[in-house]
C-alpha cells in the first residue's frame, strides 16, 4: 500500500488529520503510530495560545461543530517535546502550521527548515487574517497565494508544502490555483465548513464562539466535490484528500475523486483505532474490485476506468 | 493506560431516576481506580452521532473476568439508546481514563460527598479508602428521593451518612451545600472527595476552604473523546507554579484539587493564561506570586477585540 505524496514516500495512504491527533501521543494508547501513513500534527502557531472558551464542541447529525481555536503550545515546545517524542516512535511527521499574518507563516516555516525529520509542511490557511479584520487567508485566493510564497521561501526545497483549503469559497478552483502558481507541491482538501448550532434548551448558541467548523461525515459529499473539481483543474497536483472519511469505502471514494492519501480526522473523535481500521478495510476495498497499487485508483472517477465498474445500489429491485 | 476493547452487556437496570449499565470488560476492570471513568460510542455501527459518551465508573468486580458498572440518566438519543441496550449486545468502550482520586497517606476522616448520580464513583473511592484505614462519611444530595444515588449504601458503610433533597422527599430538605459546614464539623473532616455540578463543587470548595480542608474535585463537563484529542472538555486550572493553564478535563482531570481550578473562569480564557491574547501580563513573570493571589480576575479585558478560529 506504498504511496508517493509529492516527494514523500509512505507507507499507506491513510493519515491522521490536523487537529485530531492530538501530539500523537494519545493516539498512540491505541495505535502504533508507525504504522499510521503519517501523522499531522495539530496546527503549531509561533507561541502558545490559549484556543477559545468553553463550550467548543457540540454534536450535529454525523457531524462534529467545534472552536477549539487552535490551542496549542507553540512551536518551541512543538520542536522541543512533541516532534521528537513523535520521531522516536517511527512517526512520519507532516507538520500543520498556523498564523495571524503571512509573516508568521514564514517564521514558522523557517524554524520548520532547519528542523530534522518533517516530512511535509501543511499550511492551515482557515485562520483569520490579523490584517484584513479576521477575514480566514482561505477565502481569498491573492492572500493564500501570499501565505504559500512565504511558506515556500523559508522552508526548504526537499519538504513539500500543503496549502489546505477552505471550502466556503465560492471558487475552490481559483483558491487552488492561486496556491499552485505561489509554489504549492499539494493541496489538502478540506478545511471545516462554517455552521452553528443553537440548544432549543437554553436558547442560546451551543458553542461559545456561536459559529465554528464543522466536521465529519456529514460534510464528506463536499470534499468529495472539492478533490473532484481540483483535480479537474490540476490533474498534476498531490491532493491530500480530508473530510468525513470513517470507513475504508468512504476513502476509496476521495481516492477515485483524484487524492492521493486520504486524512481521517473527526472519525478519530469516535475511533481512536480509526486510521488502522480505514487501512484494512480499504485494502479490502481494493482487493474487492483487483487493484494491487492505490496509485492505479485515484483519480479514476474522472473516466481512467471505461463506463466504470458494474455496481449495485441498495434500494434498487432487481 | 487505556484500552479500547469491545464489551458485552451484562446487565442494564434501572435504578430510581437513572439506569445502571454493567459491561463485561475485563481490561477495563483490571485497570481501575476509583476517580477514573470510561467512554462508550453510542447508536451502533451506523450511528450518526460521533461524540464518544463519559460516564464515571461506578464500581468494578472481578466476575466474568471483570465487570465495570456505571451509573447515568437517560437524557438525550445517545443515553437513550444506551437504556435500551439488553445482554450480550456489543458497545466499543475505552477505558479506564483520567486521573483517580489521590489517596491520604495516613488515615484520615473523609467527607463524599455527591450530588445525583455524580454519587456513583465515590463508593469504589469509600472502599479504598477504608482499606486505607480512613473513616468514611457520605453527604448525598439530589432533587427528589429518586434522584439521590446510592443513600441506602452510604448508610450501611459510611461511618455517617447525610441525605439532602431540594423538595424534602428524601432525609433533609435543601442542598448538599447548606448542610456541608455542619457535617464537616460534626464529623471532624480532614478531607473532601466532591462528584457534583460546577457551580456546587465551586461553592464546596469556598465552604472548605474556611476550615483549610483539602477538597478533590471530580469535573462533570461535556467530552467528545475522553482521550485528549479533541480539546472540547476544557477548563482553566491553576498549577502549583501558580501559573494558570487551559487544561483538559478528560488527561489532567477530571479529579482536580479543587483549590486549583479557577471556577468562576469556567468558560472564559483567563487573561493571564499560557497563551492567552496578550499573555504573559505584566509583572506575572518571575515575581513568584500566582496570578490569582493578587486579586487578577478572570476574563477578556474590556475593548480588547479577539478574532475566534474555526477549526
Amino acid at each position: 500500500m506504498r504511496v508517493r505524496l509529492g516527494q514523500v514516500d509512505l507507507p499507506n495512504p491513510v493519515l491522521a488529520a490536523a487537529g485530531c491527533a492530538g501530539a500523537g501521543r494519545e493516539l498512540a494508547h491505541f495505535n502504533d503510530i508507525s504504522r499510521i501513513g503519517a501523522v499531522v500534527s495539530k496546527s503549531i502557531m509561533t507561541e502558545p495560545w490559549t484556543g477559545n472558551p468553553a463550550p467548543r464542541l457540540a454534536e450535529t447529525p454525523s457531524g462534529l461543530l467545534n472552536s477549539v481555536g487552535l490551542q496549542g503550545p507553540g512551536i518551541d515546545v512543538f520542536l522541543q517535546r512533541d516532534l521528537p517524542w513523535l520521531l522516536s516512535r517511527g512517526a512520519r511527521v507532516v507538520v500543520s502550521i498556523a498564523g495571524q499574518t503571512a509573516r508568521e507563516y514564514g517564521v514558522l516555516a523557517s524554524r520548520l527548515a532547519d528542523a530534522a525529520g518533517v516530512s511535509a509542511v501543511e499550511i492551515n490557511l482557515s485562520c483569520p487574517n490579523a490584517e484584513d479584520a479576521g477575514r480566514p487567508f482561505a477565502l481569498d485566493p491573492g492572500t493564500a497565494g501570499t501565505v504559500v510564497a512565504a511558506v515556500r521561501g523559508s522552508l526548504r526545497y526537499d519538504i513539500p508544502v500543503f496549502a489546505k483549503l477552505s471550502p466556503d469559497v465560492t471558487d475552490i478552483v481559483a483558491v487552488a490555483g492561486a496556491c499552485v502558481a505561489s509554489g504549492t507541491d499539494g493541496l489538502s482538501l478540506i478545511n471545516v465548513l462554517l455552521g452553528m448550532a443553537i440548544d432549543p434548551g437554553t436558547m442560546r448558541p451551543a458553542l461559545a464562539g456561536a459559529c465554528g467548523g464543522l466536521s465529519g461525515p456529514a460534510i464528506r459529499p463536499v470534499a468529495v466535490r472539492c478533490v473532484w473539481q481540483v483535480r479537474e483543474a490540476f490533474p498534476d497536483v498531490p491532493i491530500i484528500g480530508t473530510g468525513g472519511v470513517r470507513t475504508g469505502r468512504d476513502a476509496l471514494e476521495l481516492l477515485l475523486a483524484g487524492a492521493s492519501v486520504i486524512g481521517v480526522g473527526t472519525a478519530l473523535i469516535h475511533d481512536p483505532s480509526a486510521c488502522p481500521r480505514v487501512l484494512r478495510e480499504l485494502e479490502e476495498e481494493l482487493a474487492a474490485i483487483g487493484v494491487g497499487r492505490v496509485a492505479d485508483i485515484i483519480g479514476q472517477a474522472h473516466g481512467g476506468i471505461p463506463h466504470g465498474l458494474p455496481g449495485r445500489r441498495e434500494g434498487q429491485k432487481m | 493506560m487505556p484500552v479500547q476493547v469491545r464489551a458485552t452487556v451484562l446487565t442494564v437496570r434501572r435504578v430510581d431516576a437513572y439506569h445502571a449499565l454493567t459491561l463485561v470488560a475485563p481490561a477495563i476492570a483490571t485497570r481501575f481506580r476509583p476517580g477514573q471513568f470510561i467512554t462508550l460510542a453510542v447508536g451502533g455501527p451506523e450511528t450518526s452521532m460521533l461524540g464518544r459518551r463519559a460516564f464515571a465508573v461506578h464500581d468494578v468486580r472481578s466476575d466474568h473476568g471483570g465487570t465495570v458498572e456505571f451509573v447515568f440518566e437517560a437524557l438525550g438519543p445517545g443515553t437513550r439508546w444506551l437504556a435500551a441496550l439488553r445482554a450480550r449486545d456489543g458497545v466499543d468502550a475505552v477505558g479506564p481514563l483520567g486521573r483517580p482520586f489521590p489517596v491520604p497517606k495516613d488515615p484520615s476522616r473523609c467527607l463524599l460527598l455527591g450530588v445525583g448520580y455524580g454519587s456513583a464513583p465515590l463508593f469504589a473511592l469509600a472502599a479504598k479508602l477504608r482499606e486505607r484505614g480512613c473513616s468514611v462519611d457520605f453527604l448525598l444530595g439530589g432533587q427528589s428521593a429518586d434522584r439521590v444515588f446510592g443513600a441506602l449504601t452510604a448508610r450501611r458503610t459510611g461511618r455517617s451518612a447525610t441525605v439532602v433533597t431540594t423538595d424534602g422527599s428524601l432525609g433533609a430538605r435543601g442542598a448538599v451545600t447548606t448542610m456541608l459546614e455542619q457535617v464537616i464539623r460534626e464529623a471532624r473532616t480532614e478531607v473532601v472527595y466532591a462528584c457534583a455540578p460546577v457551580p456546587v463543587l465551586r461553592e464546596v470548595t469556598v465552604l472548605a476552604s474556611r476550615y483549610d480542608i483539602p477538597v478533590q474535585a471530580q469535573v462533570d463537563v461535556a467530552m467528545a473523546c475522553g482521550i485528549g484529542l479533541c480539546m472540547g472538555c476544557v477548563l482553566p486550572v491553576t498549577g502549583t507554579d501558580g501559573i494558570t493553564r487551559i487544561v483538559r478535563a478528560c488527561v489532567d482531570g477530571p479529579v482536580f484539587r479543587a483549590d486549583l481550578v479557577r471556577w468562576d473562569d469556567i468558560g472564559t480564557i483567563p487573561f493571564d493564561a499560557v497563551g492567552a491574547p496578550g499573555w504573559p501580563p505584566r509583572g506575572a513573570r518571575g515575581d513568584g506570586q500566582s496570578p490569582r493571589d493578587r486579586g487578577v480576575q478572570g476574563g477578556r479585558p474590556p475593548g480588547q477585540k479577539r478574532h475566534y478560529h474555526a477549526g
